[in-house]
């Protein structure tokens, strides 16, 4: 850790300049995009100083109750996030619920089981290590789940001539749905498959990247680079999977019916 | 034969029909009036209530897959999930020669789903349903986006399948063909059915 170099405020505030330029050339190309710009900036700025100063007051504390309750607040938020990124939605307690548990089976578990197994953590629940692994593994879930969701409740909408057809030929559910299903799930797969093959040569991710700007051996960043893509790649994999089927078992009843009525109308 | 008690579904029913082996009973009634409500709800493609079956099934002892299987329909807009037409048929081959008799070329079977007109692709879906050789069969306007001389080319193959013992309920905008086709007619309104003085 010797070549760690701290930030100074100024070196921020110096850092943002770029970014109002970007506003400026907004206002002036007549773009419309200043407002968002602005409020997207002044979301991140306080949010993550706020996360700053939580997590180190967090790693202060070292208890294991705050850390599970802010690990529950991260959990609620992305699948809240899961929620609003689906223009059509399931209706009534699936629509949260659905994305919400799908993402906290499999990002808790695998969290846990990278955590005590892989990095040996003490404890293994330590904050410093649990909320940056799980933030990450849920941010990469995240996307996934609503891709998937998405794609699977437009392509049923407008599918339902091609799904009847198949139910009135006889298939089951699971097979008057199989086109669709691959098709979300696909979609659900794709970030992270494409940010796999690409990173290292077109990206290096932003973890490493952080800690070599810290001064950390960059194989030794590389290391755990690799454990945490295998996380998320496995959680992300899991979790879509586990949405996608939940809302086709939702969307179709135990007579081998379409049920689009539990879907909302969309925007 | 397929026999239907008590049927209701949303606005509709308690509605009860028999259709004999062989015969052919046709629906006509307003737009909007709920015959396509009543076909979906036979084939069990809605939540609904009642009972129904025909001579060998009983549709609530058996899986829907199955009751579909026996009791086939053709909805007024054909569903396709592959960009090839013979991929949605189990045995191509057997279709094949039964093209022609729906003045459909011989080689329909290998074109893409996405160049067939409308009338081609429900000519083409009223194969498909004669594919799983239901015991009844219940068509939703299925001469509608035909010619004349194809629509009768069509109902030259289904009165073949009449003669071979298949009941058949159709649902009609046309008096014509209710007339000619069918040997009885019901009438659909406000949720009831009535029989139609010959």
């Amino acid at each position: 850790m010797s070549g760690y170099i701290a930030l100074t405020y100024w070196d921020l505030l110096w850092a943002s300049g770029f970014l109002v330029l970007n506003g400026v050339l907004s206002i002036w190309l007549k773009l419309g995009l200043e407002r968002k710009l602005a409020v997207a900036v002044a979301r991140m700025v306080v949010q993550l100083l706020i996360v700053g100063f939580l997590l180190k007051s967090l790693f202060a504390v070292q208890s294991p109750w705050l850390t599970g309750g802010v690990a529950l607040f991260m959990l609620l938020f992305a699948g809240r996030e899961v929620w609003a990124r689906q223009d059509r939605k399931l209706r009534g307690i699936w629509g949260y619920g659905l994305g919400t548990g799908a993402m906290a089976l499999s990002a808790i578990t695998i969290t846990t089981i990278g955590l005590a197994a892989m990095i040996g953590a003490d404890p293994w629940w330590s904050p410093r290590f649990a909320l940056p692994l799980l933030g990450m593994v849920l941010g990469n879930g995240m996307t996934g789940v609503s891709l998937a969701l998405d794609t699977l409740h437009s392509t049923v909408k407008r599918e339902k001539p091609a799904i009847e057809a198949q139910l009135l030929l006889g298939a089951t559910r699971w097979e008057a749905m199989r086109p669709f299903t691959r098709r979300s799930l696909r979609s659900g797969f794709m970030p992270i498959i494409n940010s796999m093959a690409a990173t290292g040569v077109v990206s290096l991710p932003g973890m490493m990247s952080g800690q070599i700007l810290s001064g950390v051996d960059p194989t030794e960043a590389v290391k755990y680079q690799l454990l945490v893509m295998f996380l998320i790649g496995g959680a992300t994999g899991l979790g879509v999977l586990l949405a996608t089927f939940g809302s086709v078992y939702r969307l179709t009843d135990e007579r081998d019916r379409l049920r689009l009525e539990r879907l909302t109308s969309g925007e | 034969m397929l026999n239907v008690e008590n049927l209701t579904r949303l606005t509709i029913g308690p509605v009860s029909l028999a259709v004999a082996d062989g015969e052919c009973v046709a629906i006509t009634g307003p737009s909007g009036t709920g015959k396509s409500v009543l076909l979906r709800a036979i084939v069990d493609l809605d939540p609904n209530d009642g009972t129904a079956r025909t001579a060998s099934t009983d549709r609530a002892a058996v899986p829907a897959p199955l009751w579909r299987r026996r009791v086939a329909m053709l909805p007024a807009e054909s569903g396709w999930w592959q960009d090839s037409v013979a991929a949605h048929f189990r045995t191509p081959d057997k279709i094949r020669p039964l093209l022609q008799e729906v003045n459909l070329s011989p080689e329909a079977l290998d074109w893409e789903v996405a160049r067939l007109s409308t009338g081609e692709r429900h000519r083409l879906a009223l194969l498909r349903a004669l594919e799983n050789d239901p015991e009844a069969l219940l068509l939703d306007e299925p001469t509608a986006a035909l010619d004349e001389k194809t629509a009768l080319m069509v109902e030259a193959l289904l009165q073949a399948r009449l003669a071979a013992g298949l009941s058949i309920l159709i649902v009609t905008h046309d008096p014509a063909q209710a007339r000619r086709f069918a040997h009885r007619t019901l009438h659909l309104e406000n949720g009831t059915l009535r029989q139609v003085a010959p």
